[in-house]
């Protein structure tokens, strides 16, 4: 332990290294200039300086999300801090271990109106797991590994160090925290072993079981997902993802019914509502999961596992609520499972297969072809042929392009898939990527945008090209807020207020500008070479993909229906029109 | 499912730090619970305890979700729900200014007299009354001092503790 008294910027980076940070996401300013001095003094921990403090945060949740570490994010006081408010809830929404400093006006002056002030722990208290204002120097090396111990432990999340000026220039002895345990902190990992037993009995006398897993699963690391893989083969059981669980169970297998929810899969659904037991794993029965909550699975006992007690009885009820981290819980499972020598209910569990294989002839991610236009899933069945069996990562923007990715890109491991799930953020996918590229150099990392979502951060272009970071972004051009058109089209009438994309720019001039390398597709004939340029051109591209301008994302769960209420097509979508509850929801 | 109403009470203990009341207040504000009363003091100053009492109305699955909220906040060490784990007590402290003179002030002292309630303050034409009692209780003085020119109030809201020897 260091005796000579330090400054408290270089107490910052101290416990930063000791804490395996290697890279900062920032953007810097007056109220941090000593933390960058210190910076600028080290060679340690390596920063990548934004263009946008929003996209700091989005940049270190996809470093997050695709290595499993805390993600650091440093920007200075007043609009610093208020810009970074976008991205911390972000990761709140989605669970995503983030530490982000902010600088602060020096103490004397806060509650001043001083220049660049802003109530940093006031404004992102809802927004962060937890935050601190470091009103004096003996707590700085505390609360910074604090900080990093609450981001990632328990159900992680963002959280803010408020670090006011003189805070970072007094001078004191370091001292390491990183294994402190807290005073009040603690969250439960290890579940409760009798409600393993129960569990796993219930699992053994179901005849039309189903497990729905989620982002916990991600969360818990990539041994939770093996070994989940394991017991659902197991016990042969149908496994459905969330668009937050995806790559938590291999797509390829058999026994992945695919996404579920507002836009999943017509299996998926079908099999949530008919099912008598729904194993929830590390998911959190979600409105975009649900549907109409009083026509949700009415038939089925639910078993819900999650690392937060809150999320457990929120929407839902349930029958048997099994708190703790998805891998210490499924672990025990298999090991209780394998030593009672339990069995499926074989003859029930085929009859279950043969009512899923009827669902699944259904064929719910089928369009209609066309030689003229590009169809925004025929682009993405091309992207996905092209990149499977290589290091791909995908990052999304929000829109229907979204939900085509996740329907039509297949994972087959957790940590490669990254969209902004709880949130909805327009302008995640380019900075995440960024933060996977810097995390994964060698590795493929696509965006897949929507127009009017890429214009939402499309700074960062500046950022890649300074890092020369390969990361490609895959425009499905509908010329159009796709997903706004699509909701007034079924419920205001085809009032299309506001959601024509115009004026837009030219991508592939755009590209040129920021020294990328810009491509353009408009044929289906062109699809193939142009994905296979994009992926064979070295640096950043950009690709501009005309898609379909009115095409519209099947299936969907109109809001407030049911599961098996689904849309598959516009010819349903003529059909029932949406009720009146319905349209006050989102 | 149909739930009913339901009116608790909980215990929450916290380190007493800056920012603290804010997190469980906006906890209270942002996701939409009710809050009846609150009160909040330090009780340990050694530890750098203090004690939130609040009193919240909901449905069972509700008043769940308020406790396991108020158990993710990071500086909070317990939550108890004192209408469920126990028997407790509830008291509140309750000061209340009437003005008068002649036969309603000489009702005034009468009715204050029979609720236990201490004159603290007197002039020729006022009385501040203290008391302390149950919610129910103290709403019973209120009525019956309006009428008597009751001016103003101010109460503390409810704080509470388990009956017997268990300590939270
Ligand atoms: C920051 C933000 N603002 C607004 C919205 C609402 N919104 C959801 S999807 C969408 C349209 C996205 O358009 P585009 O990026 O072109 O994607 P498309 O749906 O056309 O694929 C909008 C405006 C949002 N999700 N995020
Ligand atoms: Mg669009």
């Amino acid at each position: 332990m260091a005796t000579e008294p330090i400054t408290g910027a270089d107490i910052v980076i101290r416990a930063l290294v000791d804490q395996g940070v290697e890279v900062i996401f920032g953007y810097p300013g007056g109220a941090v200039l000593p933390l960058y001095d210190a910076l600028f003094k080290q060679n340690q921990i390596r920063h990548i300086l934004v263009r946008h403090e929003q996209a700091a945060v989005h940049a270190a949740e996809g470093y997050a999300r695709s290595t499993g570490k805390v993600g650091v994010v440093l920007v200075t006081s007043g609009p610093g801090a208020t810009n970074a408010v976008t991205g911390l809830t972000d990761a709140l929404m989605d669970s995503v271990p983030v530490v982000c400093l902010t600088g602060q006006v020096p103490t004397h002056l806060i509650g001043n109106d001083a220049f660049q002030e802003a109530d940093t722990t006031g404004i992102t208290r809802p927004v962060t797991k937890h935050n601190y204002l470091v009103k004096s120097i003996t707590d700085l090396s505390r609360v910074v590994h604090e900080a990093f111990h609450v981001a990632r432990s328990g159900r992680p999340g963002p959280v803010v160090v408020d670090l006011p000026k003189d805070i970072q220039q007094a001078k004191h002895e370091y001292a390491n925290h990183a294994n402190q345990r807290h005073r009040s902190y603690n969250p439960q990992v290890k579940p409760d072993r009798a409600l393993i037993e129960r569990a796993v009995e219930m699992m053994a006398q179901a005849q039309r079981p189903l497990f729905y897993i989620g982002g916990g699963v991600v969360n818990s690391g990539p041994a939770a997902s093996q070994m989940l893989t394991e017991l659902v083969r197991l016990t042969g059981f149908p496994c459905t993802q969330t668009l937050m669980g995806l790559g938590a169970f291999p797509a390829s297998d058999p026994l992945s019914l695919g996404m579920v929810g507002m836009h999943g899969m017509y299996e998926s659904n079908h099999a949530m509502h008919d099912c008598d037991l729904m194993i929830n794993i590390g998911a959190r029965f979600d409105d975009r999961v649900t549907g109409r909550l009083t026509a949700f699975s009415p038939g089925s006992k639910k078993i819900h596992v999650d690392i937060d007690p809150s999320s457990i009885n929120k929407n839902i009820h349930v029958d048997l609520a099994i708190v703790g981290d998805v891998g210490h819980v499924v672990e025990d499972m298999l090991r209780v499972w394998k030593a009672r020598q339990a069995k499926p209910n074989g003859k029930a569990l085929a009859g279950w297969w043969d009512q899923i294989s009827k669902w699944r002839a259904r064929e719910c991610l089928r369009y209609r072809p066309s030689d003229e236009v590009i169809k925004p899933q025929y682009a993405l069945q091309r992207l996905y042929d092209a990149v499977k069996g290589r290091d791909f990562y995908i990052t999304t923007e929000v829109g229907q392009h979204q939900m085509w990715a996740a329907q039509f890109i297949k994972f087959e491991k957790p940590n490669h898939w990254l969209t902004s799930g709880g949130l909805g953020t327009m302008g995640y996918g380019l900075p995440a990527a960024i933060g996977v590229q810097i995390a994964h150099p060698e590795a493929l990392v696509i965006d897949v945008a929507g127009e009017a979502s890429i214009l939402m951060n499309i700074q960062e272009m500046s950022t890649a090209a300074q890092y020369r970071l390969p990361v490609k972004i895959f425009i499905m051009n509908n010329r159009w807020m796709g997903m706004v058109r699509q909701w007034q089209e079924l419920l205001h009438g085809g009032r299309y207020s506001e959601s024509y994309s115009d004026a837009l720019p030219d991508f592939v001039k755009l590209a040129d500008a920021f020294g990328w390398t810009g491509l353009r597709a408009t044929k289906p004939a062109e699809m193939d070479d142009i994905i296979k340029t994009m992926i064979e051109t070295p640096g950043p591209v950009i690709v501009d993909v005309a898609v379909d301008e009115k095409e519209n994302c099947f299936p969907m769960i109109p809001s407030g229906s049911a599961h098996n209420e689904m849309l598959l097509g516009p010819e349903d979508q003529r059909e029932s029109p949406i009720s009146e509850e319905g349209m006050v929801l989102v | 499912m149909q739930q009913q109403i339901e009116r608790h009470t909980i215990s929450v203990m916290v380190d007493n730090e800056a920012g603290v009341l804010a997190r469980v207040i906006g906890l209270f504000s942002g996701r939409g619970y009710n809050i009846e009363s609150l009160t909040v003091a330090e009780v340990d100053a050694q530890r750098h305890f203090s004690r939130i009492t609040i009193v919240t109305s909901g449905t069972p699955m509700i008043i769940e979700q308020i406790k396991n909220q108020l158990r993710r906040l990071v500086p909070v060490h317990r939550v108890s729900d004192l209408t469920i784990d126990g028997p407790s007590l509830e008291r509140e402290l309750i000061l209340v200014k009437v003005n008068g003179t002649g036969e309603k002030r000489v009702e005034s002292l009468r009715i204050a007299d029979i609720f236990r309630a201490r004159v603290v303050d007197s002039t020729i034409e006022s009385f501040v009354f203290e008391m302390t009692g149950s919610t129910e209780k103290l709403n019973a003085f209120i009525n019956l001092m309006q009428p008597l020119g009751l001016v103003e109030v101010s109460r503390t809201g409810v704080v509470a503790i388990a009956r017997g020897s268990e300590a939270i």
